[in-house]
């Protein structure tokens, strides 16, 4: 699904986004810690982290809504420090939540957006959104009787209409239904294709799996980041999947192996996972002959396994080293 | 009993009690509004205001006219403030402000006395807030018959019976019926206007905060003045049309008249209402929500109907409460209203009340820019 980052890697251009040591201190707690990150353009650079992670904060500062404590950075080209002006006009930026006026109809919202972004031939560029949208008929609906998937679209196009060549979307498909945020994520990709850069924060996996890069962050700290297809790879994670009888059981036993991880449970199979390959496998011998009903698979780890196993590993380290780095 | 739990019960009282405690603001506002209110309503509101700022035009120094003053003096309604020595010294203070009550002792005051053609004891009183110099009126006669009982001894003593050795004439200016309503109506628009004002502004800012939509907004290249004017300029144009529906209901249905200058009256009427949305913006500075908002306006509306003169003569106000008085833009502004409106005042009549309100309005506009910076972040 994901195109391949290969070709962009090796591009020679300017990244859309590079930050050094981005940092925000709320209330003496770094908040974002010595961020490090390098958004190629033309990328869907996916942002993955629980809740309260910083991602927001992070996408704040490169948009120049925040002054960092600590560190550097260019958007587009523009110092985050400096340039705030000249970024905010360049960049497409779409809040978590809806914040559009949901007292003004659409048609006013994307006209109000087109005003402050002063974009020439407001009219036809506000007709060619509502088209675009398929919601010519609708432009006199309020915003705010829209489904959350139409708002998140209706946002969306709403950022759009200035044509910025950066577009930063902070979780932009949280509480929307699964069809709706298929139809987000394909737009997305539209946008992608067109060579727009999309930064896009999310902490759904299925969404994570369609970027192109990906930056892990947790309690302020990026934990990895690189082309997706190669995070799991530099985690160096082991996975075997079983299914069969027992499982619940064979969890419990498994979790008391210490050479074992992680594991966890997706549908009828139990994931387990470790970085000691060997000790692993070694495990697998033992626990397979025990049980011949049980069927089980090597596999590559996936990002969803990696990122719980990031997310545990940070949680233990929190606060003193942020876990294993890139 | 299952129709009535009482540890259920019990669960969403204490529930209830935790959520009162947290909402700070709304703790405050409860424990703090009724003690707010006891202190205006128990000191602050006195309708038998003393101390009324008194100018003296003495064209007669006797003994006589001493007595009389001094009775009116050790009475604690009268304060004399100085001497005045020409009719329109005394009508230009009466119409900015200086002083309530002006005393005319006239020539020949005694002589015509002892020679029985009682003589006219004029004082000029300003009846545009006729709470505030109606007990002292109604307390002169008797102030003077006891002052003269106590003058009119020994030699002159058959003077001293009846019929009075001298009449006083009180002359009530600016309001010689003493309508109640030609004092509460200009008053009224200094009060709407800071209600409306300062609550609107507030609220609207925090609107954008509360709902999400600042953040949009301060994402797009637009800059903070930009937002402010063109957030605050649509509630200067309905304070535009409140005043104006004011000052017609007024004259139609009170018959409220507009004696004095349109254009004291127009540059006192927009540095208040810049003053106010400043007052607004700083509050919504504050604040998180839009009931915050609300609660925070409330605080301020308050103090602007007790303190300012509005309700109850600000000359009766005990020393410390007029100094609070003094820091609240109303207080200033109704000045301005009833002087314009009732007395006929121009400019240079008003320009100590207008510095007032620039200089409330000057911090007002140095606290909500220190704020507004530091809530950038």
């Amino acid at each position: 699904m994901s195109t391949t980052p290969a070709d962009s890697v090796s591009d020679r251009s300017e990244p859309a986004i590079v930050v050094k040591g981005l940092t925000k201190i709320y209330n003496g707690k770094k908040v974002v810690n010595e961020v490090d990150m390098s958004v190629p353009k033309g990328a869907i650079y996916g942002f993955i982290g629980p809740n309260g992670s910083g991602k927001t904060t992070t996408i704040r500062m490169m948009c120049a809504l925040l002054t960092p404590d600590g560190g550097e950075g260019h958007t587009l080209g523009y110092d985050i420090h400096k340039d705030a002006r000249a970024i905010k006009e360049n960049v497409g930026y779409m809040t978590q939540k809806f914040s559009l006026y949901g007292d003004l109809t659409i048609r006013e919202n994307l006209d109000f957006m087109a005003r402050m972004y002063r974009v020439k031939n407001r009219k036809k560029v506000v007709d060619e959104t509502l088209r675009t949208l398929g919601l010519e008929g609708r432009g006199k609906q309020l915003a705010g009787t829209l489904s959350g998937g139409w708002k998140q679209r209706l946002a969306l196009a709403a950022c759009m209409q200035h044509k910025p060549a950066l577009l930063l979307l902070d979780e932009p498909t949280a509480g929307v239904d699964p069809k709706a945020r298929r139809d987000f994520w394909d737009e997305i990709r539209q946008l992608s294709k067109q060579g727009v850069t999309v930064l896009v924060s999310t902490h759904y996996m299925d969404e994570a799996v369609q970027c192109d890069y990906i930056a892990y962050i947790a309690y302020g700290k990026k934990l990895i980041d690189g082309p997706a297809t190669e995070i799991p790879h530099q985690v160096g994670l082991t996975t075997w999947r079983v299914s069969g009888p027992d499982l619940v059981q064979l969890e419990e036993e498994l979790r008391a192996d210490p050479r074992v991880e992680q594991v966890a449970r997706f549908g009828a199979q139990l994931h387990v996972s470790s970085t000691d390959s060997a000790g692993l496998d070694a495990v697998v011998a033992e626990k397979s002959g025990e049980n011949d009903a049980r069927k089980w698979e090597k596999k590559e780890a996936e990002l969803e396994e990696v990122f719980i196993y990031l997310m545990a590993t940070a949680a233990d380290n929190f606060g003193v080293n942020g876990g294993p780095s890139a | 009993m299952s129709w009535f739990s009482v540890s259920r019960f019990g669960a969403v009282l204490y529930k209830e009690f935790i959520q009162m405690r947290r909402d700070r603001m709304t703790f405050a506002m409860m424990i703090g509004i009724p003690i707010l209110q006891l202190v205006m309503f128990g000191y602050i509101i006195n309708s038998d205001p003393h101390h009324l700022p008194t100018l003296i035009e003495m064209a007669d120094e006797s003994p006589v006219a001493r007595a009389v003053l001094s009775g009116m003096e050790t009475s604690d309604y009268f304060k004399f403030e100085g001497i005045v020595t020409s009719a329109e010294e005394g009508d230009q203070a009466l119409r900015d402000g200086t002083a309530n009550f002006v005393v005319v002792i006239p020539p020949n005051f005694e002589r015509d006395i002892v020679r029985g053609l009682s003589p006219k004891l004029l004082v000029s009183a300003d009846a545009s807030d006729p709470t505030a110099v109606g007990t002292a009126v109604g307390a002169l006669s008797g102030i003077i018959d006891t002052a003269v009982k106590q003058t009119f001894q020994g030699p002159l003593a058959p003077v001293a019976g009846q019929p009075p050795p001298f009449s006083v004439v009180v002359h009530k200016q600016f309001n010689p019926a003493s309508k109640t309503s030609l004092n509460i109506v200009p008053g009224l628009i200094a009060v709407i206007l800071a209600m409306t004002m300062v609550l609107i502004t507030a609220i609207a800012i925090v609107r954008e905060t509360e709902r999400g939509t600042m953040e949009t907004l301060i994402a797009t290249p637009v800059r903070p003045l930009e937002v402010m004017l063109g957030k605050i300029l649509p509630y200067v144009v309905i304070g535009y049309i409140q005043t104006v529906v004011f000052l017609i209901a007024g004259k139609l249905l009170f018959g409220v008249p507009f004696l004095g200058s349109g254009l004291a009256f127009f540059i006192g009427f927009n540095l208040y209402i810049v003053v106010n949305l400043a007052l607004g913006f700083l509050i919504s500075t504050l604040v998180r929500t839009q009931m915050q908002a609300m609660q925070a306006s409330f605080m301020t509306i308050l103090p602007t109907i007790l303190l300012s003169g509005f309700m109850f003569p600000y000359a009766g106000m005990p020393g410390w409460a007029q100094v609070i008085g003094s820091a609240i833009p109303a207080t200033h502004f109704l000045r301005i209203v009833r002087k314009v409106m009732l007395k006929g005042a121009h400019l240079a009549d008003i320009t100590g009340d207008l510095r007032a309100i620039a200089i409330i309005g000057v911090v007002i506009m140095l606290i909500s820019m220190l704020r507004y910076r530091q809530t950038l972040d």
